[in-house]
């Protein structure tokens, strides 16, 4: 398995396929009398949020603490980060006290990476600025998963702020991977420069796409885009690009309403149409820890490859 | 070991696990995946027709369980489905047992998802070699080995034929 | 002083059309002769057979960060760089703190150019007071101080306002001093990490597009036309600005342009990385613009190589790409990354390293041509060495380049500063020479 997940690239698809069916097997643990497996005991694991994340570092923690690992974690607020300690000097520090995995949120594109060269521990990129959140991606694969045998052929539109989204490259990374046609929607504003080279579909009308498409994956816009210039204004978006139910209704009867959360309801999805049956936003949150656990067991379970010892 | 000896010791095992429990109403069939589970299964079709009637036959897979992570790749996990156990004589039922250090790990994984009355070991084939102080209740064929041999168990469902073969280890084979 | 007799090597002086083996003969500061065969009892004989004679280098684009940041250059650190680079002048950039924005300033920064003594150091002045881009600086008191300062830029900054801008211009004539703007239009670049394309799409860092740069050199090259100034565009970047500056230049325009040597060779695709060591203003872009650089610079279109020498500390670089400061260090590699990558031939390659930057600069002792009386000025490199540089010898204070490890190709001998020896044997003498 990987040493670092820093994007969907470092992974192939055997890889992803991997981690979906170990998710799989491990779904069920919450429903168990322990709710923990033994399999990461003795290791330690560090969430270093730079950008508060209730539900990423939440859904790790759990995720980390069902296969017994130590979890530490180190929020940018109210540590030495805030006393200018860089973050080169902050992974040193937590790399002399002995850990074995450092869950990275940056606000900056690319800080996992650098991280990754400064540390001998594992590093998971938990979101790194507008570049990538590969877990969210294998969270929002295995939602899908879920509900369609394939991914080849699988019809998916991603539909607001690409540009600024790091959960919408990672997810037409993994997508395009597995076989999925994606296609963006949103204003051009919002849509990523030189999004041509992304081999992706690119439209600003979302009614000619639903009715096409096996899942309508909504982001989350956020008000510093229309501030920034980006948007006229979010009622605008919202009559535009909303989803609605009466946009749901377009959909297909078997079609996935998805969201990364947290949702502004009555911008980008309207409260009645993230209710819908066919949204399964909720079950993204659940998926997350299942999808995390199996991530960590299979990068951290294998990682000093000592020759296999016999045993049956 | 070829088609018939397999065929022959299951049979005696399906007959020992009900004398020895004085039939069969409390019993639950774990097996450890993968062929473990194909064993148990075909335990349970033994009782059926000595007894009557239907054992539950649960899997487990001992991955996360395991004493050597860190030490080997991971292997993806199969699902799990374990009965309600509770209360219950569990027969573990595993393909080989050498170390002993997997009939641990499923002995962990087993108690993690419930509270059995007791827990009794069925094997196919012990090699011997035993790292832990476990031995099993109901032994298809003991067959002495050395270190560097390896056991391999065939079973029709997986490998298409019933076959347990000697043979020199190979180095990258993990054996399950 | 002992006269110094470089024998023996191929002498490249495009200014007196010379390229020619030949001998040349030092006599105190100056070039005492140049001909075919000299010999000299007593002289200082370096064998210079096999390697090129050329004037010595002139950099219009160094920042020698001091005074204020000592701790990644001093002036004297980076003169010795500069010297062995083969270096005998450089433009030390006004982005310093206190900003060169007044006489006090600069007058300091040639001071320490002369104490150090490796090349000739001359400040450049800001164009707007505190490089604020508000109100101009006193470029009169600069002009008329005794660093005679005649090169103007806000380097760093880009002067957004055009009215500005235009007001610099009339002023910077009155002194013949030539105008340089970095430019980037400040609202299209604003936020901006890398080249807005391809890779800044896949790697999530907001992209500066190139018409930022582009919009800027059209403003500017209209207002020279307006004024008359003598505008000179530092660090071209695009394939655009190249055409606009061929399309000014075959209008008859009085100006000039200079690349650096990481834009001859280096593309957007090393960011992805995310190794701020690539983090450059203008930022690193395309194989395409790569291939237009190279092209105008080998067509006269871009006069000149420049460094744009940027020291910064490690500290200061090795951070989160977008906390990270643009620059890297570029005299001590220039000529081995603009012999390796431009694909000039030897008189394009002195000129555009020597005598045409000191042409823009109007610096009559450097750049050639290398006759009697001349100052000695030169510097004495082969052009086919393959090396490779080594950080824990490089002279600038730091260690901000890629080109550490990457296989070079030209390398300095020897340069000789004022008739003395700065570099011998690609060592710094100290003076001794």
């Amino acid at each position: 398995m990987i040493r670092h997940l820093l994007s969907i690239r470092d992974l192939d698809p055997d890889g992803i396929e991997k981690i979906l069916a170990t998710a799989a097997s491990l779904a069920d643990v919450g429903s168990r009398q322990v709710k923990k497996y033994p399999t990461l005991r003795g290791r330690t694991i560090v969430n270093l949020f730079y950008e508060s994340s209730t539900r990423t570092r939440l859904s790790f923690e759990l995720a980390a603490k069902r296969l017994s690992a130590d979890v530490l974690n180190f929020s940018a607020s109210g540590s030495s980060v805030e006393k200018g300690e860089s973050l080169k000097d902050t992974a040193q520090t937590i790399e002399a006290m002995g850990v074995d995995c450092i869950v990275v949120r940056h606000k900056s594109s690319g800080a996992p990476l650098r991280l990754s060269k400064w540390v001998s521990a594992n590093v998971i990129n938990a979101g790194d600025g507008m570049h990538e959140h590969p877990t969210q991606a294998l969270l929002d694969l295995y939602t899908m998963r879920q509900h369609f045998p394939s991914f080849a052929g699988l019809r998916v539109a991603i539909v607001g702020d690409v540009r600024h989204s790091r959960v919408a490259r990672s997810d037409v990374l993994a997508l395009q991977m597995l076989g999925a046609e994606v296609t963006l929607v949103g204003p051009p504003t919002l849509m990523p420069p030189n999004a041509s080279s992304w081999g992706v579909e690119l439209t600003a009308e979302i009614e000619e796409v639903l009715p096409k498409i096996d899942v309508v994956y909504v982001l989350r816009i956020q008000l510093e885009r229309m501030e920034a210039g980006f948007l006229p204004s979010l009622s605008e978006y919202s009559r535009l690009w909303g989803l609605d139910s009466r946009r749901a209704a377009l959909l297909k009867d078997d079609a996935l309403i998805m969201h990364p959360g947290p949702m502004n309801r009555g911008v980008e999805v309207s409260a009645e149409a993230a209710e819908l049956p066919r949204s399964v936003i909720t079950d993204q949150v659940a998926n997350g820890i299942a999808t995390r656990m199996a991530l960590l067991y299979l990068m951290l379970g294998g990682e000093h490859s000592v020759e296999a010892s016999a045993s049956a | 070991m070829d088609a018939r000896d397999v065929t022959r010791a299951l049979g005696r095992i399906s007959h020992e696990i009900v004398e020895r429990n004085h039939g069969a109403s409390d019993i639950v069939l774990v097996g450890v995946l993968t062929r473990g589970v194909h064993l148990a299964q075909r335990l349970a079709s033994r009782i059926k027709e000595i007894e009557g009637h239907e054992v539950p036959v649960g899997s487990i897979d001992i991955g996360l369980y395991r004493d050597d992570i860190g030490l080997r790749e991971p292997s993806p996990l199969a699902p799990m489905s374990v009965p309600d156990i509770d209360g219950k004589t569990v027969v573990l039922v595993d393909d080989v047992l050498y170390t002993g250090r997997s009939t641990r790990a499923a002995l962990d994984a087993l108690i993690d998802v419930g509270r059995p009355r007791t827990v009794q070991l069925a094997v196919l084939v012990d090699r011997g070699h035993r790292e832990l102080p476990i031995r099993a209740d109901y032994v298809g064929k003991n067959v002495p080995t050395a270190r560097h041999e390896e056991v391999r168990v065939h079973l029709g469902e997986v490998d298409g034929e019933d076959v347990v073969t000697l043979g020199e280890e190979s180095p990258k084979e993990a054996v399950r | 002083m002992r006269d110094v007799l470089l024998k023996g090597g191929r002498v490249v002086d495009p200014a007196a059309g010379r390229d020619e083996v030949a001998d040349v003969l030092l006599r105190a500061s100056r070039v005492a002769g140049i001909a075919p065969e000299i010999s000299s009892d007593d002289a200082d004989v370096v064998d210079c057979r096999g390697l090129v004679v050329a004037p010595g280098f002139v950099d219009l684009h160094t920042h020698l960060r001091e005074p204020g940041r000592e701790d990644a250059e001093t002036v004297e650190t980076g003169s010795r760089a500069a010297a062995l680079g083969g270096y005998t002048a450089v433009c030390a950039m006004a982005n310093t703190d206190p900003v060169a924005d007044n006489a006090g300033i600069v007058e300091q920064v040639a001071a320490f150019g002369r104490r150090a003594g490796l090349v000739d150091v001359y400040p450049v002045g800001a164009i707007t007071v505190g490089l604020k881009g508000e109100r101009l600086a006193e470029m009169g008191e600069m002009a008329t101080s005794s660093a005679r300062v005649r090169f103007f830029s806000d380097d760093g900054r880009c002067v957004q306002n055009a009215a500005l801008m235009r007001r610099a211009m009339e002023y910077a004539r009155t002194f013949d001093a030539i105008i340089a703007n970095h430019a980037e239009e400040g609202d299209l670049a604003a936020g901006g990490q890398m080249n807005e394309g391809d890779v800044s799409s896949i790697l999530g860092l907001p992209g500066i597009p190139a018409e930022a740069e582009e919009l800027i050199v059209a403003r500017d090259l209209a207002l020279a036309r307006l004024t008359g100034a003598r505008l000179h565009v530092p660090h071209v970047s695009t394939a655009g600005t190249v055409a606009l500056i061929r399309a000014a230049k075959a209008a008859g325009a009085s100006i000039s342009a200079e690349v650096t040597p990481h834009h001859l060779c280096l593309t957007e695709d090393l960011i992805r990385t995310y190794d701020p060591v690539y983090k450059v203003a203008p930022p690193l872009r395309t194989k395409a613009d790569v291939e237009a650089l190279r092209d105008a610079l080998l067509d006269g279109t871009i006069d000149c190589v420049a460094t744009d020498h940027a020291p910064h500390t490690q500290d200061d670089k090795e951070r989160e790409w977008d906390a990270a400061p643009c620059g890297m260090v570029g005299l001590e590699t220039a000529l081995g990354v603009v012999c390796a990558e431009a694909g000039l031939d030897l008189t394009r390659l002195v000129e555009r390293m020597s005598t045409a930057p000191a042409r823009i600069r109007g610096l009559s002792g450097h750049g050639g041509p290398l006759n009697e009386g001349a100052p000695a000025n030169i510097t004495v490199f082969d052009p086919e060495a393959a090396w490779t540089i080594d950080a824990a010898t490089m002279a600038t204070r730091s260690r901000n380049t890629p080109f550490v490890g990457r296989e070079l190709k030209g390398k300095v001998h020897h340069t000789i500063y004022g008739g003395r020896f700065t570099v011998r044997e690609g060592r710094i003498t100290n003076g001794q020479g």
